[in-house]
């Protein structure tokens, strides 16, 4: 590059650094944004790796939702055995039996549902558990205590040395446990922990029939670099076993694996606010060249050529790329010391932040690199001005009809659009969705803002007063930047606006299941011999005519003849779920599609007998019963759920033989039926006809409405004190904690999308003051013929209102459809619009927007028309 | 040193098109002087761009130099005016963000030579020895014009095209003007293709050409 572009490229910016700064804002958001996510992910990884050890708190996890068999109680021994042969000491076994039950404080009358962790001595083996007062953990194996989370205290309104009731038994309350490593903090808020030692389990007396525990064995081996050769090794076996097996290494890669989800999609979050800062850029780079007409012409007149002119300008272009880049990347560094702390909640490890080499390098490469591209297009026009401006105005561009250039440039924008996408998104198809989505957006919103520019034109409200006529004019006048105004607030405003209709939904649900006359009391767990005496608990309070829905715990052995093996394939991450509402949404498996079908097989079905279909519940296929099973001989009948049936591939006649606790019962499908399951309701997979498996081992579910929040306080605090097994869940309460764990997940998002709406308003500016010139020569005009001040300002107030006003309602709408299809199909919520809600939004939007458009606008008031004139 | 041949411009008006020059043939000697005059809308500045390889014509050639300009890319035409054209508009085309002195610089920055000393004597030579630093906007009308004409003169043109140069100063300063060029032209030997209005300077011209209605009306030269 020669010495003339490299002077020119500096003088050049004279008199429009302002603008030229304002732009490399537009770059700079995108980029903190990037920056900040990247550099986090990166601290995040590492931090993984660092800890992994602490995390799995040993070097192997053996998990089941069983009792250990006897196959599997073996290997532990002898894996923990000394091995004389090999020259190796003996390992160690810990064990932590977790399950939930209901923990009450009698001097407060609290009451909540807890998960109890009962931890043999040694567990962790390696990190701490930090306790307060410090140092208390190792006490708990002294018995006769527990150790709680800190939100158990205040949901329950009591201190350390109160008294916890758990079961049969009491403990003292000795300590509070400020983290333990692997563990999510937002967990804890759904059902807080609470850790016994193993020795005090027994007594408690809640481990009944129908209870969900989970066993756990953390072994320290002798040669801890064997653990996951030792896993691989016996995954297959204890597989079988419906036993998961995990290494230090194989809990680290599915951490991480889970973690850079997490930070792609945020990181895909701020690639949108950088590329629509990209917009900006090519925006105002196609104003920035209509000014630059005349002196193009007349260095085209000096001899100029164009690549000279063209270097000229790129060189502008890429140096306001790179400053705003390394601002961004400066402000990155900044806004990745709050990362940690909007994430916190949701994250398994400590995060030490360290601003990230790569991160930045990243960042600042792609930031030049966004400015570059998007610049491109735009400044092929410099090839296309013709010297002979020099000596008239109204001179047709040089044309060149088909150009090559132009569509390579198209071609580079729309390639490193993808590339990047598929780069922040960490995967091909992921990548291309995105891009995909992200272009259907942005073209949507264009079309839309482009109709809307059209039609204020074409159906213009000429009786308006003359303020709103100029100011709605100004909208479509030549060099106007509404498109990229339009695009950039509007998009910002659609990801927050779709956001909250998500999350407005998915609470809503709960809402209604909380109000009219649907039951917001539930009892789980209740074993035949309480049944009675739980309902004549609730009767005394008042409760018309508690009904007991009976469960029975069942397995799948035979499909249509066909054995279910369960294979020895599947992830260290395969567990067999089983929620309480029977949901196969709260399996981790679920996530994969190839897994799903495998899950269907192997899941633990709570299924129930009955005469009739309640009220959720539909008839899609077959008919329904009439009465008990005629005779025990033959296959009983059973109806299934549509989807459950999708998946294991039956349909009306078929046999299914299930394993009832050890003894085999062959069924029939009668019928199909689709099931509601947004409703609080005992919902199942599978509704047995009567007769046959009604002397099956079974426990019980009731489902009541109580209005009085105190009265269902009480019934919980009696039924815990009499019937200690019975787990018990108040609907209202599960709203509290879901509304805020949302809201949690939902911040972290927020926070991103937040960097969208910032460069919105960072190319807001940027348009503004990219046409200042103009605005100034027409405020002054209109000065001169005798508009007041105010007049003036009333006339850009309704420019900028218009200007709101079209981004926010645009996006209102867009994410209308967007929620409407997340809520549908992704989230299979019903759905409603919040309209107060989203009034407000758009009000917001709109005061954004006219306070920063009047905000950048008043020292053009200022000017007098002199002023103007003479610099004229 | 200047030749055209059946040189005829037309453009689009309305959708139709107009023919704006007609059949213009002439040829012009090293170091002479042009004045190309005729009434507003005759086809003077179409000529003038034309000649200067600003714009290529509809049809006819035009030779600068023994170099046919209109079989040229628009880049090929810019070295040709990078090494030997000078250029003075009616109004000034200055680049605003550039003081004096850079303007000057502009033409030999382009062509790779040193360019500040050069700079400096032009516009002392034109008079605005003191006002080096200054900025077009900083400057009056005549001042701006008088750096143009540095600028024009910077690289030692062969031909010097001009259009009306005097029409946006008022009458004193544009014969302050017309001296100057007529001075640097002298000096260097640059032939002038000058565009006006002004009965008054084209007088001065040793060759005139009348245009009317896109044609040559009178081609005279002075005795």
């Amino acid at each position: 590059m020669n010495r003339f572009v490299r002077r020119m490229a500096w003088r050049e910016t004279r008199g429009s650094r302002r603008r030229l700064l304002l732009l490399t804002g537009a770059v700079a958001a995108g980029v903190a944004a990037l920056v900040a996510v990247n550099s986090f992910a990166a601290n995040l990884r590492e931090s993984v790796t660092q800890q992994a050890q602490t995390l799995l708190g040993a070097d192997l996890s053996i998990s089941s939702r069983r009792e250990f068999t006897p196959r599997v109680a073996a290997l532990l021994d002898t894996l923990v055995a000394p091995d004389p042969a090999h020259g190796r000491a003996p390992g160690r076994k810990a064990t932590v039996v977790s399950f939930a039950a209901m923990g009450y404080v009698n001097r407060t009358e609290g009451v909540r549902l807890v998960q109890v962790a009962a931890v043999e001595p040694g567990y962790p083996f390696y990190g701490a558990i930090r306790t307060d007062p410090d140092g208390t953990w190792s006490e708990l194996q002294e018995g006769g205590r527990v150790l709680v989370d800190p939100s158990l205290l205040t949901a329950l309104d009591a201190g350390i040395g109160d008294t916890l009731a758990l079961g049969e038994s009491r403990f003292v309350i000795s300590a509070t446990v400020l983290s333990q490593p692997g563990n999510v903090a937002v967990a804890a808020s759904f059902s807080p922990r609470v850790f016994i030692a193993a020795a005090d389990l027994a007594a408690t007396g809640l481990l009944r029939f129908g209870a969900r525990v989970e066993y756990e064995a953390f072994l320290e081996l002798a040669d801890p670099d064997r653990a996951t050769a030792i896993s691989e090794k016996y995954r297959p076996i204890l597989r079988p076993e419906r036993t998961r097996i995990r290494s230090v290494e194989e809990n680290r890669s599915d951490l991480t694996e889970a973690l850079t989800q997490l930070s792609d999609y945020l990181g895909l979050v701020a690639l949108i606010a950088l590329l629509l800062g990209g917009m900006g850029v090519a925006s105002a780079v196609h104003v920035f060249i209509r000014q630059k007409l005349d002196t193009i012409a007349v260095l085209r007149c000096l001899g100029a050529r164009t690549r000279q002119l063209f270097a000229i300008y790129l060189l502008q272009a890429l140096a306001m790329g790179a400053l705003g880049s390394l601002i961004g990347a400066g402000l990155g560094g900044a806004l990745q010391q709050v990362l940690p702390l909007v994430l916190a909640d949701l994250l398994p490890v400590d995060v030490r932040v360290r601003l990230d080499p790569g991160a930045v390098a990243l960042g600042v490469g792609v930031g030049i690199w966004v400015a570059a591209v998007f610049a491109l297009l735009p400044l092929l026009g410099i090839r296309s001005v013709s010297p002979l401006v020099t000596l008239r105005r109204d001179v047709e561009p040089l044309r060149r009809r088909r150009d090559p250039v132009r569509l390579l440039a198209a071609l580079a924008l729309a390639g490193s659009i993808g590339a990047l996408a598929v780069m922040q998104a960490g995967g091909l198809r992921e990548g291309v969705g995105f891009a995909a989505g992200t272009g259907a957006a942005v073209l949507l919103l264009w079309l839309a803002s482009l109709g809307l520019i059209r039609g204020v034109r074409r159906w213009f409200p000429s009786r308006w007063p003359y303020v709103w006529r100029q100011g709605l004019a100004n909208l479509y006048r030549p060099a106007n930047q509404t498109v990229t105004v339009v695009l950039s607030l509007g998009f910002g405003a659609f990801l927050l606006s779709t956001l909250f209709l998500v999350q407005h939904n998915l609470l809503r649900d709960l809402r209604v299941w909380g109000e009219g006359r649907q039951p917001n009391l539930g009892f789980i767990d209740i074993q035949p011999d309480q049944r009675e005496g739980v309902l004549e608990l609730l009767r005394a309070e008042g409760i018309g005519s508690p009904e007991a829905v009976p469960m029975i715990p069942m397995r799948i052995s035979f499909v249509k003849g066909e054995p279910v093996v369960l294979g020895p394939s599947g992830g260290s991450g395969a567990t067999d779920g089983d929620g309480a509402a029977d949901d196969p949404r709260d399996d981790s498996d679920a996530e994969d599609p190839e897994a799903r079908p495998r899950w269907a097989f192997r899941h633990e079905y709570r299924s129930t007998y009955r005469d009739t279909l309640v009220d959720s519940e539909t008839l899609v296929e077959g008919a329904w019963w009439d009465g008990q099973m005629p005779s025990a001989a033959g296959p009983v009948d059973v109806s299934l759920e549509l989807d459950i049936a999708r998946e294991l591939d039956v349909t009306v006649g078929d046999e299914i033989v299930w394993d009832v606790q050890g003894l085999r019962v062959a069924s029939r499908v009668a019928n199909l039926r689709r099931v509601d399951w947004a409703r609080f309701e005992p919902n199942f997979f599978a509704v047995f006809r009567r007769g046959v498996i009604d002397e099956a081992p079974q426990f019980f579910v009731t489902l009541v409405r109580v209005e009085d929040p105190a009265t269902r306080g009480l019934l919980q605090r009696r039924t815990a004190e009499r019937y200690p097994n019975v787990t018990s869940l108040d609907l209202s309460s599960l709203q509290e904690l879901l509304d805020d764990i949302l809201s949690r997940v939902a911040l972290a998002v927020r926070f991103m999308a937040g960097f969208s709406l910032a460069t919105g308003a960072v190319v807001l500016v940027g348009a503004i003051a990219t046409t200042r010139f103009q605005r100034v020569r027409e405020a002054v005009l209109l000065k001169t013929l005798g508009a007041t001040r105010r007049q003036v300002l009333r006339v850009f107030f309704a420019e900028y209102a218009a200007l709101g006003f079209l981004s926010a309602g645009m996006a209102v709408v867009l994410s209308g459809a967007a929620g409407w299809v997340l809520s549908r199909f992704v989230f299979e919520t019903s759905y409603a619009l919040p309209y107060a809600a989203l009034a407000a939004l758009l009000g917001a939007v709109v005061l954004l927007t006219v306070g920063i458009g009047l905000g950048n606008s008043l020292d053009i008031l200022r000017r007098t028309p002199l002023e103007v004139l003479r610099s004229d | 040193m200047l030749r055209c041949e059946e040189l005829t411009q037309t453009y689009l008006s309305g959708g139709r098109p107009l023919t704006v020059l007609k059949d213009i043939t002439f040829a012009l000697e090293d170091g002479s002087f042009l004045a190309i005059v005729g009434p507003s809308g005759s086809g003077k500045t179409t000529l003038l761009g034309l000649l200067a390889g600003l714009d290529l014509p509809a049809s006819g050639r035009v030779w600068l130099d023994g170099a046919d300009l209109t079989v040229m890319t628009e880049d090929e035409r810019a070295r040709i005016r990078s090494a030997k054209i000078g250029f003075v508009f009616q109004s000034f085309q200055l680049i605003p963000t550039l003081t004096a002195r850079e303007n000057v610089q502009v033409p030999l920055e382009l062509r790779g030579e040193p360019s500040g000393a050069r700079a400096d004597e032009l516009l002392g030579q034109v008079g605005l020895g003191d006002r080096l630093d200054h900025y077009p906007a900083q400057l009056s009308g005549g001042e701006q014009q008088r750096v143009a004409l540095a600028r024009a003169f910077s690289i030692r043109p062969k031909i010097l095209f001009a259009d009306e140069p005097t029409g946006n100063l008022d009458a004193r300063t544009g014969r302050t003007i017309i001296d100057l060029i007529l001075e640097l032209n002298e000096a260097e030997g640059t032939t002038l293709v000058l565009v006006t209005h002004d009965a008054d300077i084209a007088s001065r011209a040793r060759r005139t050409i009348r245009l009317s209605g896109g044609r040559i009306a009178e081609d005279r030269t002075a005795a």
